[in-house]
């Protein structure tokens, strides 16, 4: 029993690694475009939650809520002033450009709020657990997978069922036929960052609200985003909940193994499926 | 008065470059409202850039390109399609992550005029697509796509289409039927300019033709009134 309850408990922190790739995964799918500074921007969406529900007074759900616009202006500027200028036949200069806005990010972040860890404040909600069986769960994993899920769920539907999602994917496909079309590559792109963006402030939230958060944790995000969006196959936004999944399940086995194996074993897990699917568990066709 | 009489579109001393290969060398052409205009030449003659440079991907001189009145040769684009400019590319072009249907629908996202062209209209114009309207754009025929592509394009209900070489690669009778839709195309309001290879269906087409060579409108006029001859020299240069 006590292996079904590891396994659940590693699907529900899957689903917070989901929340991180998501925004990755969304950006990589529409523009080929890897943000070295994602995990970095969680963090300071973190940030962002904890200032406002400092000077508000208002609870972390309500200043997420309040940072989400906010969030997506940042997003919607930066794709649209910087990083479009780097999009191109050449991988390089995105890479290099996020590379150093996540150095930037992380010094800019200990400047403002210094290196002590921080945390969202957390009320009872966030501590409580229900009873399923004999399997006692976590309300903040369940909410934090519920999330991801739901994330996904408006990812897919914008995708597939809006004029916006249409003309994302038509730009992924080709961006001059494209503005054929009277759509502005340039614009769809800083909205599909905005929209990133959004996600990684509800990413925020949950990574504030169940642990401690400092400016240097960033990069470590990025890793296991990166891990459950490559597992997951690029650009698939299951493939990347999945992805998440096996990351946390992973994590959480060999954690109960050896509390040492923890880390290491989502790593493992993820050469594994490279092993045998090298690009991924869901790859598009035409990449 | 002059300017009822005014061109609906017209380039004006148009040149190109691809880096440092210069592909148009100042090329006039007029497109008249309600009048389909055939572009002809060989492969390299600048056919297609010149189609580029007119839909806004390739951008100019503000001058050299315009439309109802207004210079729009610097504008990008999706302003010159929203403004109804639309363009039947080269090669087709679908969008290989939308289906038939969503192919014909993103043609709007820049321009809904509400005239003619709805999917309906579309459908009955080329009939095989409402059968195919699930199917990835890319699992069809090579016919088929060439009408999603025109489809497509009609959707904005242009006041201009633009078409590059939509026979290419065709079987004879698939062009023939593709062809068939022209006059519909002009009776909804559009005026055609037609890039074609196929010199006889540019004759049959067209009210005017102009043929291409080297980056220069070497030879144009009413079908009629050009001699086979006149053609091939404009077609290949005078070799003699």
């Amino acid at each position: 029993m006590i292996w079904v309850d590891t396994i659940i408990q590693g699907i529900l922190l899957g689903g917070l690694y989901a929340l991180f790739a998501s925004g990755l995964s969304l950006v990589f799918g529409i523009m080929r475009l890897v943000n070295l500074a994602h995990g970095d921007l969680i963090v300071m969406g973190a940030y962002l939650i904890l200032l406002l529900v400092t000077i508000l007074g208002v609870s972390p759900f309500l200043a997420a809520l309040i940072a989400m616009p906010v969030m997506f202006c940042l997003g919607w500027a930066l794709q649209k002033f910087l990083l479009n200028l780097t999009l191109g036949d050449d991988i390089l200069p995105p890479l290099l450009v996020t590379f150093g806005l996540s150095i930037a990010l992380q010094n800019a972040l200990l400047e403002t709020f210094s290196a002590d860890s921080q945390r969202l404040p957390t009320n009872a909600l966030t501590t409580a657990s229900v009873q399923v069986g004999p399997i006692s769960l976590g309300v903040m994993p369940l909410l934090t997978f519920g999330s991801a899920v739901l994330v996904i769920v408006a990812l897919n539907q914008l995708f597939y069922r809006t004029e916006l999602g249409r003309a994302f994917r038509a730009t992924s496909d080709d961006p001059t036929t494209a503005s054929l079309m009277g759509i502005k590559p340039a614009n769809i792109f800083a909205t599909a960052t905005g929209i990133a963006f959004v996600i990684v402030t509800i990413a925020a939230l949950y990574l504030g609200l169940r642990a401690n958060f400092d400016p240097s944790i960033g990069p470590a995000r990025l890793v296991y985003a990166f891990q459950a969006v490559i597992i997951g196959g690029l650009g698939s936004l299951w493939g990347t909940l999945l992805g998440g999944i096996i990351i946390g399940v992973a994590q959480t086995l060999g954690a109960a193994i050896n509390p040492e194996w923890q880390i290491l074993a989502g790593h493992v897990a993820f050469l594994l499926v490279l092993l045998v699917r090298p690009r991924g568990l869901f790859p598009r066709a035409n990449d | 008065m002059a300017h009822l009489h005014a061109p609906l579109l017209k380039t004006a001393g148009l040149i190109a470059h691809y880096g440092d290969f210069q592909a148009l060398f100042g090329v006039d052409i007029e497109l008249n409202a309600a009048e389909t205009v055939a572009i002809i030449g060989a492969n390299g003659a600048g056919k297609t850039t010149l189609m580029r440079s007119i839909a806004g991907i390739l951008r100019n001189q503000s001058a050299a390109v315009s439309f109802d009145g207004q210079h729009i040769g610097a504008q990008p684009a999706d302003e010159i399609m929203a403004q109804g400019v639309a363009m039947v590319p080269e090669g087709r072009k679908l969008f290989p992550s939308l289906s038939v249907e969503e192919n014909l629908l993103i043609g709007t996202y820049g321009r809904k005029s509400g005239g003619h062209w709805t999917l309906d209209t579309v459908y009955d114009l080329f009939p095989i697509l409402r059968e195919r309207r699930n199917n990835p754009g890319t699992a069809l025929s090579g016919g088929q796509q060439q009408m999603v592509a025109i489809g497509r394009a009609l959707m904005s209900n242009p006041r201009v289409l633009l078409c590059d070489e939509i026979s290419l690669g065709l079987a004879p009778v698939i062009i023939k039927d593709i062809y068939k839709a022209v006059p519909a195309i002009k009776a909804a309001g559009a005026s055609l300019i037609v890039v074609e290879q196929d010199i006889s269906q540019a004759m049959a087409v067209a009210d005017r033709v102009y043929c291409m060579m080297e980056g220069r409108v070497t030879l144009s006029g009413a079908p009629d009134t050009l001699s086979r001859e006149d053609i091939h020299d404009a077609y290949f240069g005078a070799s003699h």
